[in-house]
């Protein structure tokens, strides 16, 4: 075969691949959004669960996800961003930068379902906080650790090391130049991994079951040591644990939550699009 | 002042810095915590080995054999479709697609890579599971098959990324070189590039994998969560994450099936800690 | 300028990065008020040399050195020196303008803020140091735009300024007009030969034509050895060392 027909059938069949992978997201996405649209109402989105959930909106779990999204990110973010700013500007590599790195890769990599069992072992049980939003908003938190750092370390390594050098030569400390000169430069891609965490954090579910998730709660939480529903957790619910939902409701929350993190993670990506033209240096 | 300032600042950083670490052992240590306590009464052999999961029969029986098969099993099903697909469109985007068409590509797979494993799980229940059993002719759709196939694409974004990123990172003077020798286009890719970037498609696929054995929603909602050791593709089979997500809300605390549903924490943990490291091998490798 | 007190002394001063040897055995006394320049081919040391005396070269991986380097009576790199305030007394100005991403205030404003509680103060501080850097006249209307704006030479200015404003005792420039075009470096020469009345500067420069018109006297280092230190005019006309001479003239480097 001459290399020539030999690259046209190869480069079909990578084209194929990308067909494959990109074309069922936009036919979910197409099946969902025809599906869930008629089911969006203001009503759906307002109300609570009625006749047994088969009735109604999904406001409560509305409100509980924006409740523990809030709770991972305030508890996430700083940690996050002091860990990336020790790993890039107080540690040179060795080992023990080694080490946290990889803890960060195992952090990313440890399943959703057992950072439900250790926030259950942890906050619900050991600290006794009980099926709460705090513990659910802890056991998200740790969980979205790994993306806040990622990507606050990109940014951070995007500000140039000549900006830190002028300012210790004019006589700055270090953490007053990490605060003036560093942070304020990299706020923008900090920002992005925060919203990417927050993407992140919204959709999951295994880490509710068992440190938050209310089956059916159909008012607004009193406390953070209250229980919640959460979108993704009601899909669940609805989809496989009670007989004759409505289709409508169904793919109504589906696309709700896929409107939710699609447009979380959509926004970020512009975001860092638009930054990376603006970047000045 | 500012110095006792400066001073705590910096060892409040340094605490931030190794909290990874501290989480990692917290995680492990609570998993034990609860989980061991299983191995005072069931021997590790017959946790493993044990065919037969069940939990609240009298006795009890906790052999995890069947569930960590079935976990195999969808991840097999998995492997075979994403592997290729995922590296193959890996290779499209970062060597044969235009430039514009690259970033489009890559928001899309960020996108895909974004989709919440629930709705996934919805999507397959509504769509592929019907069609499953249609088209075999079986006696429900919710098989190892259907796991498989959506959990491919659960795989495939991690895959395809990572994939990109070392195909990326293969110096352009790779490329020249083959190119000054004659070689085509597709010639320079899988002679030069493919094995360039080896060991960074290695990682991925390693860490694409990975995601598939730690997933749980989808898997919980597609497989049919029967635990008995699999005769083929389209048996029901449950798998060691959808064992955990569904009984634990049963399990009395402080029983033997609670602590059983922790051992098998313990296990996913150590799977997902060796594939990782192995995973970070891989891609530090040509480093 | 002999004659002139000793300002910092630099005695049997090694320098290594990770193995290379970067400065051997250096040993030269710089005196107030005069312009020294530093003059040799790349990879002389003359950099490292001069990042060593406000201690920047700290943040560099593998960095180890003997040696003592006095200044104001004390070595600078024993354990009780603060060394942001070593950094203020002895400044630097880098070899590319590197303006930080603030205003052009902002920028020349940076190292008093925080040290300074005054506002009014701040804001005179700022014009004195944009005025004798001969940039005052240039960006006294649009102080608050972004520093990006402003040209090479202008920059390179503004980062004199922004090293004046602190009031240093010496200031330091690694080739101040490596990236400038024939004005601006005369502009920055004559604010140099200017500044000499009230600070120390220690030049270094790749640029020999440049060493002869501005400083006093001249120092020649290669491969990390000071070869030899005189009067500028003697350096250039009856130099002691043969490598010296081969330099200036242009035979290698």
């Amino acid at each position: 075969m001459k290399p020539h027909t030999k690259q046209r059938i190869a480069f079909s069949f990578l084209f194929l691949c990308t067909l494959l992978v990109i074309l069922p997201v936009g036919l979910i996405l197409i099946i969902i959004i025809k599906n869930g649209l008629p089911a969006l109402s203001w009503q759906f989105l307002t109300d609570i669960p009625r006749a047994g959930m088969r009735e109604g909106g999904i406001f409560p779990a509305i409100i509980g996800t924006f409740y523990l999204v809030l709770g991972a990110i305030i508890f996430a973010l700083p940690i996050g961003v002091m860990c990336a700013i020790y790993l890039n500007e107080y540690t040179k590599e060795n080992i023990f930068s080694r080490l946290i790195r990889l803890a960060i890769i195992n952090l990313a990599g440890i399943p959703s379902v057992v950072y439900g069992l250790f926030g259950m072992a942890l906050f619900v049980m050991f600290f006794k906080f009980g099926t709460s939003i705090l513990s659910g908003a802890l056991t998200l938190g740790i969980m979205i650790l790994p993306v806040i750092i990622t990507s606050t370390q990109e940014a951070l390594r995007s500000v140039p090391k000549e900006f830190r050098e002028v300012s210790f030569s004019l006589g700055i400390s270090k953490w007053q130049t990490i605060k003036r000169v560093v942070l304020p430069c990299a706020f923008p891609g900090i920002i992005t991994g925060a919203i990417l965490g927050i993407g992140r954090a919204a959709g999951e579910t295994a880490p509710l079951l068992f440190t938050v998730a209310a089956f059916y709660l159909p008012r607004l939480p009193r406390s953070i040591f209250d229980q919640v529903m959460a979108i993704p957790y009601h899909l669940y619910v609805i989809s496989t644990q009670i007989p004759n939902i409505p289709e409508k409701i169904r793919y109504g929350t589906a696309l709700v939550l896929v409107i939710l993190v699609l447009g979380i993670n959509l926004f970020a990506i512009i975001l860092r699009i638009k930054l990376r033209r603006k970047q000045r240096w | 002042m500012s110095k006792i300032k400066e001073f705590i600042i910096e060892k409040i950083i340094f605490l931030c810095g190794i909290i990874t670490i501290v989480f990692i052992i917290l995680i492990f240590l609570f998993l034990l915590k609860e989980g061991l306590s299983l191995f005072k009464s069931v021997r590790i052999f017959e946790f493993i080995f044990g065919k037969n999961w069940y939990p609240i029969s009298e006795p009890p029986q906790f052999g995890i054999l069947p569930l960590i098969l079935g976990s195999l099993l969808v991840t097999l099903g998995a492997g075979i479709i994403s592997i290729p697909v995922g590296i193959g469109c890996a290779i499209f985007i970062a060597e044969v697609a235009p430039r514009w068409l690259k970033d489009i590509l890559k928001a899309f797979i960020e996108l895909l890579a974004a989709i919440p494993s629930v709705v996934l799980g919805f999507i397959g229940m509504v769509t592929l599971v019907p069609f499953v059993k249609n088209f075999f002719g079986l006696p429900t759709g919710l098989t190892a098959f259907t796991g498989s196939i959506m959990l491919a694409f659960m795989a495939m974004p991690t895959m395809v990324s990572i994939a990109e990123d070392a195909l990326y990172a293969v110096p352009y003077t790779y490329k020249e070189a083959a190119y000054a020798l004659g070689a085509s286009r597709w010639q320079t890719i899988y002679r030069v590039i493919i094995p360039g970037a080896f060991s960074g498609i290695l990682a991925a696929i390693m860490l694409g994998i990975g995601r598939v054995v730690g997933e749980t929603m989808a898997v919980m909602m597609l497989t049919g969560n029967s635990a008995r050791i699999p005769q083929s593709f389209f048996d029901p089979v449950r798998t060691l994450t959808a064992t955990i997500a569904n009984e634990m809300g049963e399990a009395v605390v402080g029983s033997q099936h609670y602590f059983a549903l922790f051992s098998i924490g313990i296990v996913l943990f150590i799977i997902s800690f060796f594939v990782n490291i192995t995973a970070d091998i891989f891609m530090h490798h040509k480093k | 300028m002999v004659d002139n007190p000793i300002n910092i002394e630099v005695k049997d001063l090694n320098v290594w990065f990770k193995d290379i040897h970067a400065l051997k055995g250096i040993n030269l006394r710089i005196y107030k008020n005069e312009i020294l320049s530093i003059i040799g081919p790349a990879n002389s040391g003359k950099t490292s040399f001069l990042r060593t005396l406000n201690r920047l070269n700290d943040l560099t991986d593998g960095f180890r050195m003997t040696g003592k380097v006095i200044f104001d009576g004390k070595d600078i790199y024993s354990k009780d020196i603060d060394v942001n305030l070593l950094r203020i007394k002895i400044g630097m100005v880098f070899a590319l303008p590197i303006p930080l991403p603030f205003s052009i205030f902002d920028n020349v404003a940076y190292g008093l803020q925080g040290r300074i509680k005054n506002n009014k103060e701040i804001n005179q501080r700022v014009e004195k140091a944009l005025k004798s850097a001969y940039l005052w006249e240039e960006v006294k209307d649009r102080l608050k735009e972004s520093a990006y704006k402003l040209s090479g030479g202008q920059q390179q200015r503004l980062c004199i300024a922004r090293t004046l404003a602190l009031e240093p005792q010496v200031i330091l420039f690694d080739e101040p007009c490596s990236g400038l075009d024939p004005i601006s470096t005369a502009k920055i020469e004559e604010a140099m030969i200017r500044l000499k009345n009230d600070y120390t500067i220690i030049l270094v420069t790749n640029n020999t034509k440049q060493a002869a018109r501005v400083s006093d006297r001249t120092a020649f280092f290669l491969s990390g050895e000071l070869i030899e230190t005189d009067i500028t005019n003697k350096i250039f006309t009856a130099s002691m060392d043969k490598r010296t001479e081969d330099y200036i003239t242009g035979r290698f480097g």
